[in-house]
């Protein structure tokens, strides 16, 4: 057997996040196994630990010259690093928010975090996947940990419901993705990145050709839709949101945005990129349906955790748009709002998650009547949280949709543009209601904070974050344009 | 094999008229007999071996009157067991009924035909033999299965569900275990795993693999449904599991199965860890020279004679287990151990230990 | 016609035989029987191919494990069929429109004028020392060992995932601690007491 093939060490270090982090799972999972319940809480620590020397290690491997190792099926370049990066500070911050949950509603076993790490382990895959088949399997692995995660709760049935839904409507999104990349792998080949790309801007490419490759895209970019959550791909986000545990709501609905922002931008800019012109329209199309059905069904809800999922609906909305633009400086925009969304969003859960109570969910509207009276330092932030949401300046959220709108208006899509505004100032009305609520309206119930330091600090570094970043956008702005 | 190679020719010429294939297909059917009939014999007096070493380990004589010393006893019990009347349980499902027992005599006898019992005797030379062995004598379990549950018969049905799982539990570990024996020969063929056994008893494989020869020895006693395993039959606890329904012939086909399995198993073990047919005094250097002579397949043969006693033996001496407790050796003790013992094999690999490695 | 050909028309005749008798058999039991003959005529076809380890997979995780486990469901579960049969005939035209249309269309695509032996020649046999498994297992740990890791982690997460989710709590669990079981004396478990028997007098 002639064999090209070599392993050196070099280029296993290359993959020393991943490798770390798979280590790090077996060695958890094998310890948690006989540790007493008196010692727990180890797991979350050493969750914890793992999860900060994966992103130093990450860290440490940004600004390496972009190199693909594993026979062209992992890539390592900035955007794989940066990415990597934040995805261990975000994680990092939910687990913090998400321990205090668990203990409350006594789910705290130490599968949670290993089905936790597992799934941020998929995501890392999908980050540095450079062939169609890791990406694949990178996606798998987060979804199956992400199920197992909404159905942890078994005692409710709200969370059976929603992971069956999820499963179910998974399933069906990852067999068209499939199917879309069997239609690209039997045109152009390959399943590696750079060869699609080599063979969609091949200048000779026949009209046969094209047909199939724009065949394959359309079931591409579907599948990715139904993992981003975009309309009218939408229909598990806010059951899925509802049901699950507040902890998990809130790991699905940040983190994992980040890996599918990555997997778009493997596939349909690294990998398709000459096939801009066909999948910007369909994008446009999506980004514009999504944004204006988040907005507008969000202001009918009562439940938050519903609320917030068709609120990220038109979030989405607003990252599609920045890929529509099918510049550099848009890709940009589009993971800045990305960033800037998970960061407010883990603050908004975690203030709901601050509010619960053992056996109790804060998890409508009206709990959080009062709130000012009680604790004006967590209903301020929660001020912050929301006001950033709506886009009001200065804080951060104002200026993620404004890098988004100024490539959109840059790129020639006025009318895009201005839709999305509109949109956006209805959708700021359900976001005012909760502020309403806090500072207007009496409590009908006690509320106390009974949640550790650990998360009362975390949660007003992160909130304070939101209007930090949002005077001083520019370093972000500008790191998040190096990736491309 | 130069008896062979000629006998071969002499086929080929025999028949002129025919082409290639249908002699190839006559060569493998006269094999396949040459192969079956002595297997089938040495199922008869194995079954006469039990009851006369059991019977000697407990203090009696055991069967001593049909013919000199009881010799013609096997041969009365296949006449006793052809002329009896076959029962059909009337809410039996006659077809899955009948099929049963075929289905556990048919893979039973099928993998004998990659065995080697000598340097280039076996019926066929399969490049993946070691995963045909696994493969088809994992088919054995639909025999009893299907018993149970065509019988429509409380007893059956317990024993079957207790079989099934059971063989699926101790596959894995089977696999495991035999999965450290490849790592070693670095082949999965069955030819292959003894040549690299030469060199005499320091280079066999049980001395390296000593906890797989363990295991995969207990696990082949599960596997066959053997005391102090046999809670498939259980005879105090289900009367007699699956064969409760089966009488005359089907029953001793399910019978010969069995037997036929557990000679198997034992040629198994000595070609995974005691070197197949090779000699034990390779190396020695007097002694190898005066037993030069032997054959392969004599050594090969008396090694599994000796793990055939094994099975008597085990059966005479311990007490039937529980059947949580199998499920737990299984699951808890022998799985970790096989897993373990992959990692010491893959170490001893790469520090190149012994004369094995 | 040769060897060869007369073994692919016979498996290929038991195969599509046993999988119609699959789906057109009333007894549950029967249909797993005749599904595992059919993936022995598949598995059979493969050897021909010169793929013979995968077709010893496919029997041994197919028919040895996999398929074991549906009978044990059988039997544990007792299906009635003709319920699920009930709306056979109701769905029986759409379903055969269905089956008309895939035929056509594999028809079209895979048929003799797309593969034909005229457009694609027949693979040549490789020599008698060609090692299938050995081809299989070079490619599967140099060139796509990441993919392969890959998949060991799904398989993984799919054992954890089917663990957690049927673990019961600490309360409802039936345990035995076997160090306790083999550590029991026989003064654990009987109590030798002396009982003076009433004499006659005292009567």
């Amino acid at each position: 057997m002639m064999n090209t093939f070599q392993f050196d060490t070099a280029s296993l270090l290359l993959a020393l996040p991943e490798i770390f982090l798979l280590s790090a799972i077996v060695v958890v999972l094998l310890l948690d196994l006989f540790l007493t319940k008196r010692f727990k809480q180890v797991t979350y620590y050493l969750t914890q630990a793992s999860l900060l020397i994966t992103g130093v290690l990450s860290y440490n491997l940004i600004g390496h010259p972009e190199t693909v190792i594993f026979s062209n099926s992992f890539v390592l370049d900035d955007m794989a690093s940066v990415f990597k990066v934040f995805m261990m500070g975000f994680s990092m911050v939910a687990m913090v928010y998400s321990r205090h949950y668990l203990t409350q509603h006594s789910l705290f076993r130490g599968e949670y975090f290993i089905l936790v790490l597992l799934s941020i382990l998929g995501m890392m895959v999908m980050v540095s996947g450079y062939s169609l088949l890791t990406l694949y399997l990178g996606l798998e692995i987060l979804s199956l940990s992400l199920y197992t995660l909404i159905a942890i709760a078994r005692k409710r049935s709200g969370a059976i419901e929603a992971a069956l839904k999820y499963f179910v409507l998974g399933a069906i999104a990852s067999g068209l993705l499939l199917y879309g990349m069997s239609m690209i792998y039997g045109i152009s080949g390959s399943l590696n990145i750079s060869d699609i790309s080599a063979f969609a801007s091949d200048a000779n490419l026949g009209a046969r050709e094209t047909l199939i490759i724009n065949f394959g895209l359309v079931f591409l970019v579907i599948g990715i839709a139904f993992k981003l959550g975009a309309v009218p791909f939408h229909m598990w986000v806010p059951d899925v949101y509802q049901g699950s545990p507040t902890s998990v709501t809130m790991f699905i609905s940040t983190v994992p945005k980040i890996a599918a922002v990555a997997m778009l931008v493997r596939i349909l800019v690294d990998g398709l990129g000459a096939m801009h012109a066909y999948w910007a329209d369909l994008f446009m199309v999506l980004a514009v349906l999504s944004i204006a059905l988040g907005s507008v069904v969000a202001l009918m809800q009562t439940n938050i955790k519903r609320m917030l999922a068709y609120s990220t609906i038109s979030h989405v909305g607003f990252i599609m748009l920045g890929f529509v633009t099918g510049v550099v400086s848009g890709y940009g925009a589009a993971v800045f709002y990305v960033f800037v969304y998970i960061l407010i969003s883990l603050a908004a859960f975690g203030i709901i998650i601050l509010l619960n109570k053992e056996g109790f969910e804060a998890d409508q509207i009206s709990d959080f009547k009062g709130l000012s009276k009680h604790s004006p330092w967590f209903a301020l932030m929660m001020l912050a949280v929301m006001l950033s949401m709506a886009g009001v300046p200065p804080f951060i959220g104002f200026y993620s949709k404004f890098f988004i709108l100024q490539q959109v208006i840059s790129a020639g899509f006025i009318t895009l543009a201005v839709v999305a505004v509109v949109f956006a100032v209805i959708s700021a009305y359900y976001y005012l209601q909760i502020i309403k609520s806090m500072y207007f309206e009496d409590a009908d119930k006690d509320i106390t904070i009974s949640a550790p330091m650990d998360i009362q600090l975390v949660l007003s570094i992160n909130a304070i974050l939101i209007l930090v970043v949002g005077i001083f956008p520019d370093f972000w702005m500008k790191l998040a344009l190096s990736l491309f | 094999m130069v008896l062979w190679q000629s006998f071969v020719e002499l086929v080929h010429e025999l028949i002129p008229w025919f082409d290639g294939s249908i002699a190839t297909i006559l060569i493998i059917l006269i094999k396949a007999i040459a192969l079956v009939i002595p297997l089938m014999l040495v199922v008869a007096y194995f079954t006469y071996a039990e009851r006369k070493v059991i019977g000697y380990m407990q203090l009696r004589i055991g069967p001593n009157r049909v013919g000199p010393k009881g010799w013609l006893q096997p041969i009365a019990d296949a006449l006793k067991l052809m002329t009896k009347e076959i029962i059909f349980p009337t809410k039996a499902n006659i077809y899955l009924f009948l099929l049963a027992p075929i289905l556990a005599i048919a893979p039973a006898i099928a993998v004998w035909a990659v065995i080697p019992f000598d340097e280039g005797i076996y019926v066929a030379n399969l490049d993946i033999s070691l995963l045909y062995v696994l493969a088809i004598g994992s088919i054995g379990v639909y025999g009893i299965i299907l018993a149970g549950w065509a019988s429509n018969s409380k007893y059956p049905l317990l024993g079957a569900l207790r079989s099934a799982s059971l063989l699926v539990s101790y596959e894995i570990v089977i696999g495991f275990a035999l999965v450290t024996v490849v790592m070693i020969a670095g082949s999965v063929n069955l030819n292959d795993i003894v040549m690299a056994q030469k060199g005499g008893v320091m280079h066999w494989y049980w001395i390296p693999l000593f906890p797989m020869m363990i295991i995969f020895f207990i696990s082949a006693l599960v596997e066959t449904n053997r005391a102090p395993f046999d809670v498939v039959e259980g005879e105090s606890e289900i009367v007699g599991g699956t064969h409760v329904e089966y009488s005359g012939m089907t029953f001793a086909v399910f019978f010969l199965a069995e037997y036929a399995n557990m000679i198997l198993m034992a040629v198994l073990a000595v070609i995974m860890f005691f070197g197949g047919w090779h000699s034990p005094f390779e190396g020695i250097p007097v002694v190898e020279s005066m037993f030069a002579w032997v054959p392969g397949i004599v050594w090969l043969l008396a090694k599994t004679s000796f793990f055939m006693f094994l099975y008597l033996w085990v059966r005479a001496t311990f007490p039937r287990f529980r059947y949580d407790q199998i499920m737990r050796l299984s699951w808890k003790v022998f799985l970790p151990w096989t897993i373990v013992w992959i990692f010491v094999v893959a170490l001893m690999t790469q520090l190149k230990i012994g004369p094995w490695f | 016609m040769t060897f060869d050909q007369i073994l692919f028309y016979v498996f290929s005749f038991w195969f599509i035989a046993s999988s119609l008798a699959m789906i057109f058999s009333r007894n549950a039991a029967k249909a797993v029987l005749f599904l595992i003959l059919s993936f022995f005529s598949a598995a059979s076809i493969w050897i021909l191919l010169e793929a013979e380890f995968l077709a010893i997979t496919l029997i041994l995780v197919y028919v040895g494990a996999v398929m074991v486990l549906f009978l044990f469901v059988i039997k544990m579960l007792n299906i009635d069929k003709s319920t699920l049969r009930a709306k056979f005939t109701g769905y029986l035209p759409l379903g055969l429109l269905v089956a008309a249309i895939i035929i056509v269309e594999m028809t079209l695509v895979l048929g003799g004028n797309q593969f034909g032996l005229d457009i694609v020649t027949a693979p040549a046999r490789h020599a008698a020392d060609y090692s299938n498994i050995t081809v299989l297992a070079m490619q599967l740990y140099t060139v796509y060992v990441y993919p392969f890791e890959l998949a060991a982690v799904l398989l993984l997460i799919a054992i954890i995932a089917s663990i957690t989710l049927v673990q019961r709590n600490e309360l409802n669990r039936k345990k035995q601690s076997i160090s306790e079981q083999v550590n029991v004396q026989a003064k654990d478990r009987v109590r030798l007491v002396s009982i003076t028997t009433p004499s006659k007098e005292d009567k």
